[in-house]
């Protein structure tokens, strides 16, 4: 509704003062553009969905394995926690031109970016989860005589499940936009491509159209990471814990 | 039969000693209460029969065998329910014998069934009074393949009534499966209703202050509360769990 209302109030406001289209499109041309262009532009969304989807599997897989280890030891959990921390106030994007250097312009280094991306929420999201356990529940498990491992999958890791749910959400969104600006890096396919292209010759429809599908994509991640959650995730697990 | 025996047993805490030279033995088949002030290191006692904590002195020998330091010797049921809430009922009682060996889905059923609870297999903890959480949390200690059960104030958490309910209900359930049992608890007339013995604690550090052997007949019920000889009774713990005096042992 409130979209709707913004894409209305912007029709209005780009036709009644006559900005220049390669200004400031109204969104009746860009959806116009975004129809028209279909055949030209869906490879490239082909593309950057295959790219973000393998760097989110990469990147979300080695996360929580890492996660996994570094909770199982946790003399080296603590050392590296402080780390990972730190991390995600990088913007590890901006390691991008140097993965170029090092790996040059093939599909390697933007998987890498996209993978990097993904990796640092899940692995903090996945390691506080398993650290909040609560107390009581473990120390019925260490009574009843559970062993590290039955500890780990019968407690630690179905009790972590929510907060790895919300370590993928932010890591889906951030795949898709990883995968935008590692197009720009250089590239033959992709949304990034197509954006660079669309901006050099002044089609800023294009440019939008572009943007819409970036946010139709990473709503579309999160929404099946969510539908993936609420299958597995039950609903009477909220109501007990918090 | 001695099933548990557990002879000098010492614990500290930094320089703070929690049990000093504890002895106590449960035969095969009883109801014992450990009954002590708070503080005086209950609870630690179990998690060292419990095996998560290690004496720094003595022995815990069940069925002959030193289990100190050992998990997975004894069932436990805590103050509260820890039931895991993403399991339902019927998989939230099985969970004890899952840690050991294989769950027995069929007997789970029918021990749920008997506690009422049938219409709450598939519900899940969130969806069950405190009472029912109890119930389960007991279920599940039962159905767990060894042969002590460990309770540490399973019913202090519940309102009287409730808790008075349950007192019968565990009774009963246990006359049915007369498994052995340490039961932890505060509450005197709790102790003299449900146990064959009650062990006296004194506080810092604990050591057996009096042993009561309790001498209402089985099977009980409610209206024993109410008698002339359990008020006798009840007179008579209270004196031995405030005395000052050390070592005096009561029998019948
Ligand atoms: N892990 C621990 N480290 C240090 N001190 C501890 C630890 N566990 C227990 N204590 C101390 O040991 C003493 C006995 O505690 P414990 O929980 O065994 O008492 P309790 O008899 O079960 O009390 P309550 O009736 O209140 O449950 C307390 O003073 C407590 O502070
Ligand atoms: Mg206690």
């Amino acid at each position: 509704m409130v979209l709707l209302l913004l894409l209305i109030v912007w029709e209005l406001i780009v036709k009644q003062t006559g900005v220049p289209d390669w200004l400031f499109p109204a969104p009746s041309q860009i959806f116009q553009e975004g129809w028209n262009g279909w055949e030209q532009f869906y490879p490239h969304l082909l593309a950057t969905l295959k790219l973000s989807l393998i760097g989110f599997l990469i990147g979300s897989g080695t996360g929580l394995i890492t996660a996994i280890i570094l909770h199982l030891l946790p003399g080296l959990r603590d050392s590296i926690y402080p780390l990972l921390i730190l991390s995600q106030n990088i913007p590890i994007i901006v390691l991008a031109p140097l993965l170029v250097i090092w790996f040059g312009f093939g599909l390697m280094p933007k998987i890498i970016v996209i993978a990097l991306v993904c990796f640092f929420p899940i692995t903090v999201a996945s390691l506080d989860g398993f650290k909040q356990t609560a107390p009581e529940l473990k120390h019925y498990m260490n009574m009843a005589g559970a062993s590290k491992s039955q500890l780990f999958w019968k407690l630690e890791l179905p009790y972590a499940t929510p907060s790895i749910f919300s370590g993928l959400k932010i890591s889906a969104t951030y795949s898709v936009m990883g995968a935008v600006i590692s197009e720009w890096l250089g590239a033959k396919h992709g949304i990034g491509v197509y954006m660079t292209l669309a901006s050099s010759s002044f089609r800023t429809d294009r440019v939008f159209v572009a943007i819409f599908w970036i946010m139709i994509l990473s709503l579309l991640f999160f929404g099946l990471i969510k539908a993936a959650e609420r299958t597995l995730v039950r609903g009477q697990f909220k109501g007990e814990i918090k | 039969m001695t099933l548990l025996n557990i002879s000098n047993l010492s614990k500290s805490f930094g320089n703070e000693t929690i049990l000093a030279h504890l002895n106590l033995s449960v035969a095969e088949g009883e109801f014992v209460s450990i009954l002590g002030p708070s503080g005086s290191g209950k609870s630690t006692l179990f998690h060292l029969v419990g095996g998560i904590l290690a004496p720094d002195e003595g022995e815990i020998n069940l069925n002959g065998d030193v289990i100190s330091g050992k998990r997975g010797y004894i069932s436990y049921m805590p103050q509260t329910p820890s039931l895991l809430p993403w399991r339902n009922i019927l998989h939230n009682v099985t969970l004890g014998q899952e840690l050991q060996r294989k769950a027995d889905k069929e007997t789970a059923k029918d021990m749920l069934m008997k506690a009422g609870l049938q219409q709450y297999m598939n519900a899940y903890p969130n969806e069950l009074s405190g009472g029912m959480k109890q119930r389960a949390a007991f279920i599940r200690a039962l159905l767990s393949p060894q042969s002590v059960l460990c309770l540490d104030e399973p019913f202090s958490a519940l309102d009287e009534l409730t808790r008075q309910e349950m007192q019968e209900w565990l009774l009963g359930t246990w006359e049915e499966y007369k498994k052995t049992i340490l039961f932890v608890t505060h509450n005197i007339e709790e102790a003299l209703f449900l146990s064959d013995r009650i062990i006296i604690l004194s506080s810092k550090p604990a050591q057996v202050k009096a042993e009561v052997t309790v001498p209402f007949s089985r099977p009980r019920e409610k209206k024993l509360l109410l008698e002339d000889e359990f008020f006798k009774w009840k007179r008579k713990v209270y004196n031995l769990l405030t005395s000052t005096a050390d070592e005096y042992i009561t029998r019948t």
